[in-house]
């Protein structure tokens, strides 16, 4: 990282203090009663200064760590990108982009970075941090869904621009859609509908399905999807059994299974509870039965290559979905990986390339926009059509403030060559056959309402 | 230790009130002053104060107390879905749903006494947040937590005439906005207010009642004495204080999540009352103050703020420096409160008020007796 | 018929586990008198342990990966399998069971260490300060191992011969549809060699007695003229050990990350507590009792009755017992009641 930073990089520590301090005696109360003293007209305006902050909100501690840390890998990277350092990345490929590598708007990039703990007071409290003392006019991040939506309305309360990061539940941009919010990850639904067809090419039309839930709302919303496709293609769905979040050992749940006259095991499971409850299921010989003449099969329906790696061999030959793959050969991906790898030694998750895109898409949507107004930000976002960011063809549907674009079906590699290479791309699931209707009953009951500038 | 006077009292009290109501002025230079983590700092000083009404004067160590914030929390939560978004009806129902929460856990786990009664609480409060979490979805939204939407009724509200926008309403203190640094200070009052009674709660007839239990229940049940309604009320008591905070933070934040509830928080209260000093008045606000701060501020600190903050060493120091401060920050903020931990209960076996009575017996050989006597009322164990 | 058998089984497997678990924990409240928060931490450093040996045995060099073409990637070629193409593999399989003879003399002088610099001027202080600091030793701990480690869970293999599944129900002619995992009837096997091993110790040796005689009434002991602090530090040894190694076999069932120590904390309490505070054989059958109770709590005919019970049964039978035993199912009077 470079040092030079920001115009505060000639300062030392006892100057910061001593100005800060100073500060807050010459200012006092009056400055926080009314915090657009300057006539400003929206939350953090950055006004004439010659830098702007981003806040990246991601688990530092708790069972999404490693996650969060390459999702923090990402935005350091997008951030360098954005002020003009390294190769460029995804800005060479971005289609349209208005980005010009001199920051966002002229003003250098500068970012605050917290700890989310995964908890959803945690993530506010760090969010509300951000806002509050390091004026940051964007808050992203988030690696699990309760978070994310729980950031999401702080920052519609707050008004600040929230870009999600990894959460994948129908809720964010369903019951829980908030103007101020925007989500480039996929979701359940899209999940559900992805795999489908691979499912049915697999596996035909006539299975027996048992479903291992985890017992919270992402659980269910996914539970729901999947269902949803595998009835459509004519599967039975033997038995739906929530699981604690966190059970450690599922064994009293998996057993069961074996003699349940099901012949497919679906784990609406993610994080450490996915890990746990597909290696023990594998471990007590699942994968090994015939059941009604067929091979036992199990389904993963949310994959990420982070956790595939805690499961090990496992993982082998089963089926799920992923927002995105650093093996895909169109030309962002290409330049992204490159990027990364070069960067760090090693390639992206599918945390980090959300976290990376949905970065630069903030800045795009800002240089079109001409301002970091949020409001002017949303419209801009708003029904925006982009390519070259590794997903093919990508709208910002303006009704739910959700991506639309192709779905990677995956499926655990058999015979991986590297470290890295845990899954392989099965199918591109083209954008039509994964969109819904934004009043589908699975995102029902919810309401953007209206943009908030904080001001 | 000489007996705290009524003057040391009201000493302790004033300057109580001034450092609390004065925060957003000495700690801009920690980094801290912002109203967010304010807010915190007087929210989970409320709750280790009412915790330490219990632990503090009766040594029963309650390792539920969590639940309570988050009932409290909830309770809150739906006043303001249903009735009106007016902070007040919320604080009262949250005191009152919760006292009756901790009136009907206290009537079963003071049965038992010791970690017998510790490991009772611990296990309604683990029912209380996997239920919560899980089953009871439909009142507590589970997993992302009871927010505010556009479409809840507020009944009162509606019957004022206030209309309805198209974006969510504000917590309000009779149309004050109760976010932001207003709302600092009203959590700031509720504390000294709160502060305040636990103080007289510890000097009545009542508290000596409660430390003579701690001291010796045995004796006291020889003499006929029946305790369990006095614990009980402490209990309940403690229980309000909790539930209190968990309105607090439904005010300051309109949202309430599980996880408030999960043994993990009930430990923090524990710790935050053990670091700063248990069965005293003020040690278990410090301890809230310090493990908020090294929550909210260490694990904000990043390789790049390092960097600017050695800036001005030479550039081969300045990175050894950077990369050996980095394992303890950010990330790695953990490993910092964990070692404070240590290094405190070893050479400070009385919490930061030990250190603080220490200093204050230094103070004591010479003639500003006032400072002493508020430092040795703060600290009075008695 | 089968379905309850199978329950029956991962009861069983829990049991052994909680209770291998709540051993340690136990003795070192019985004998010590000290509430040991970082027990869990204890366990977890078992369980990296074996991480440990398995990295190790599978250090590698890094060869220049030709298949990635995007940046310069390394693959890596383990040098043990490289250099010894028979035996190396057979090893690096082995790689569990091996880490039990590592974890002994490790975990051992771990407790040692941690008994003489720390836990011994702690007895005599109030349980809230022992609380706070083994909690902090806990934290530490954590972090540590998840700097060198990262946060995400480590896959652990158990050696192929047993990685399959025991027809355990053609064992007693009852068909073929009772199969259990091998390993998980080695784990239970190794509980209850190791809680027997423990009890043999304190039945049957002088040592043992005196220690026993310490939990029965420590200044009673202490004026006879028998030095029982000395004993104490082999007593938090074999509590270490015990936490360490159920942590070494567990890895297979549940593949290790730097939390999981704390996610067995609060079990481990509610066990040793239920049991009967200082109760070795209280918290043995407080263990299996509650790992039982769980498999069957977790059944779709119990769940559809009341749902969410698998949720709360540990801390409902906790309840129950305590009420109805006001010190656990085998505790004494005057343990850590006040």
């Amino acid at each position: 990282m470079s040092k030079k930073t920001g115009p505060t990089s000639d300062w030392s520590r006892r100057d910061v203090l001593k100005a800060s301090a100073a500060t807050a005696a010459i200012s006092g109360a009056p400055m926080f009663f009314s915090r657009n003293a300057y006539g400003a007209d929206f939350l953090n305006n950055p006004g004439d200064a010659s830098t702007v902050t981003l806040g990246f909100n991601v688990p530092q501690s708790g069972a999404y760590a490693d996650e969060g840390a390459d999702e923090l890998r990402a935005y350091k990277l997008a951030v360098k990108h954005l002020n003009g350092e390294g190769d460029g990345g995804m800005m060479n490929t971005m289609q349209p982009s208005e980005l010009k590598g001199n920051g966002i708007l002229g003003k250098k990039v500068e970012y605050v970075t917290g700890d989310t703990q995964t908890k959803s007071d945690a993530a506010r409290a760090s969010a509300k941090r951000m806002i509050e003392k390091d004026k940051a006019v964007m808050i992203t991040g988030g690696s699990s869904s309760g978070v994310a939506i729980a950031v999401q309305g702080l920052c519609q309360e707050a008004g600040i621009i929230f870009m999600a990061g990894l959460t994948h539940s129908n809720d964010t941009t369903g019951k829980d859609k908030k103007a101020n919010g925007f989500r480039h990850f996929f979701n359940a639904y899209m999940s559900g509908a992805a795999l489908g067809p691979v499912l049915e090419k697999a596996y035909g039309n006539e299975r027996n399905a048992y479903h291992l839930t985890a017992d919270y709302t992402w659980g269910y919303t996914t539970h729901d999807s999947v269902k949803n496709t595998t009835e459509g293609l004519g599967w039975n769905t033997a038995q739906n059994v929530l699981t604690p979040v966190g059970a450690g050992d599922f064994s009293q749940y998996i057993t069961p299974v074996l003699n349940s006259g099901a012949d497919t095991l679906i784990l609406n499971h993610y994080g450490k509870d996915m890990i746990n409850s597909l290696t023990q299921a594998v471990q007590f010989g699942l994968r090994d039965k015939q059941v009604n003449g067929k091979d036992f099969v199990v389904i993963v329906p949310l994959y990420s290559r982070l956790m595939a790696q805690g499961a090990g061999d496992a993982v082998k030959g089963i089926y799920g979905s992923t927002n995105w793959h650093w093996s895909l050969q169109d030309e962002g991906s290409q330049a992204f990986v490159k990027s990364f790898g070069q960067e760090y030694g090693f390639p992206p998750s599918q945390a980090a390339h959300t976290c990376y895109v949905q970065t630069l898409l903030y800045a795009d949507a800002c240089e079109r926009a001409g301002t970091f107004e949020p409001c002017e930000v949303v419209k801009s976002l708003e029904g925006h059509k982009f390519d070259g960011m590794g997903n093919g063809p990508t709208e910002y549907r303006a009704e739910d403030h959700q991506c639309f674009k192709d779905v990677l079906v995956v499926r655990g590699a058999e015979n991986p060559t590297s470290q890295f290479d845990l899954l392989e791309v099965v199918e591109v699931t083209p954008r039509a056959q994964v969109e819904y209707a934004p009043d589908h009953e699975m995102f029902a009951g919810g309401d953007l309402g209206t943009c908030n500038n904080g001001a | 230790m000489t007996r705290p006077t009524a003057m040391g009292d009201w000493i302790l009290f004033i300057c109580f009130s001034v450092v609390v109501l004065a925060m957003p002025f000495w700690l801009a230079p920690f980094g801290a002053d912002y109203p967010d983590l304010m807010q915190k700092f007087a929210i989970f000083g409320i709750f280790a104060i009412g915790f330490n009404l219990l632990f503090g004067l009766t040594g029963y160590l309650s390792f539920g107390h969590a639940v309570f914030l988050g009932v409290g929390s909830y309770a809150a939560v739906w006043s303001f879905k249903l009735l009106t978004m007016n902070i007040v009806p919320a604080m009262i129902f949250g005191i009152i749903v919760s006292g009756v929460f901790a009136f009907l856990i206290g009537f079963i786990s003071l049965r038992r006494s010791g970690i017998y009664f510790s490991i009772l609480t611990l296990a309604f409060a683990q029912m209380s947040y996997n239920l919560a979490y899980s089953v009871l979805t439909p009142i507590t939204n589970g997993e992302t937590g009871l927010q505010l939407t556009l479409q809840d009724a507020r009944s009162l509200d509606a019957m004022a005439g206030i209309e309805v926008t198209r974006s969510l309403p504000s917590t309000t203190l009779f149309g004050i906005k109760t976010s932001g640094l207003p709302g600092f200070y009203i959590c700031a009052v509720v504390l000294i207010i709160a502060f305040f009674i636990a103080m007289r709660i510890t000097r009545s007839p009542f508290g000596t009642m409660l430390r003579a239990i701690k001291s010796n229940q045995t004796r006291m049940s020889y003499t006929g004495f029946n305790t369990r309604p006095y614990l009980l009320w402490a209990f309940v008591i403690s229980g309000m204080y909790a539930g209190l905070a968990g309105s607090l933070m439904a005010v300051t934040d309109p949202l309430a999540g599980a996880e408030r509830m999960q043994w993990t928080a009930s430990g923090e209260v524990v710790l935050m009352t053990i670091l700063g000093g248990a069965g005293t008045l003020i040690g278990p606000f410090i301890g809230a103050v310090f493990i908020k701060y090294f929550e909210n501020i260490f694990s904000s600190f990043n390789e790049q703020i390092l960097h600017r903050f050695f800036d001005a060493l030479p550039d081969g120091l300045e990175n050894v420096l950077v990369s050996v401060t980095s394992l303890f920050v950010g990330e790695g903020w953990h490993l910092t409160l964990g070692l404070m931990f240590m290094i405190v209960v070893i050479f400070l076996p009385g919490g930061i008020m030990e250190g603080v009575r220490r200093i204050g017996k230094l103070f004591s050989r010479k003639p500003e007796k006032v400072v002493a006597k508020a430092v040795e009322a703060s600290g009075a164990q008695s | 018929m089968d379905a309850i058998l199978l329950q029956i089984l991962n009861g069983l497997d829990k049991g052994g586990a909680y209770a291998l678990i709540a051993l340690g924990l136990t003795l070192v409240f019985g004998t010590l008198g000290v509430v040991n928060f970082a027990h869990g931490a204890l366990f977890m450093i078992g369980a990296f342990c074996a991480v440990t040996l398995q990295k190790l045995l599978t250090l590698s060099t890094k060869v220049k990966d030709e298949s990635i073409t995007f940046f310069d990637a390394y693959k890596e070629v383990p040098i043990l399998s490289a250099k010894f193409p028979v035996v190396g593999p057979i090893i690096v399989d082995l790689a569990v069971p091996l880490a039990i003879l590592v974890a002994i003399p490790v975990m051992w002088i771990i407790g040692l260490v941690m008994e003489r610099g720390l836990i011994r001027h702690f007895y005599k202080r109030a349980h809230a300060d022992q609380i706070l600091v083994t909690f902090g030793l806990a934290i530490i701990a954590q972090e540590v191992v998840r700097h060198y480690f990262g946060a995400n869970p480590i896959p652990q293999l158990a050696p192929a011969v047993v990685s399959g599944s025991a027809n355990v129900g053609s064992w007693f002619g009852l068909g073929d549809n009772v199969v259990y995992p091998w390993w998980r009837l080695i784990y239970l096997a190794f509980a209850g060699i190791i809680i027997a091993s423990v009890f043999a110790f304190l039945q049957f040796t002088t040592f043992g007695m005196v220690v026993r005689a310490g939990m029965q009434d420590r200044e009673m002991v202490g004026m006879l003229g028998i030095n029982i602090q000395k004993r104490f530090a082999t007593v938090f040894g074999i509590a270490t050990v015990c936490a360490g190694l159920a942590g070494v076999m567990y890895t297979p069932i549940l593949p290790p990350d730097y939390h999981m120590g704390m996610d067995f904390l609060v079990l481990s309490f509610v066990v040793v507590v239920v049991g009967g505070m200082g109760s070795l054989g209280g918290a043995v059958l407080a263990g299996f009792l509650l790992g039982i109770l769980q498999s069957f709590a977790s059944m779709n005919e119990v769940k559809s009755i009341i749902p969410g019970i698998d949720q709360i049964i540990i801390y409902l039978v906790a309840v129950v017992v305590l009420l109805v035993r006001p010190r656990g199912l085998m505790g004494r009077k005057g343990v850590m009641e006040d």
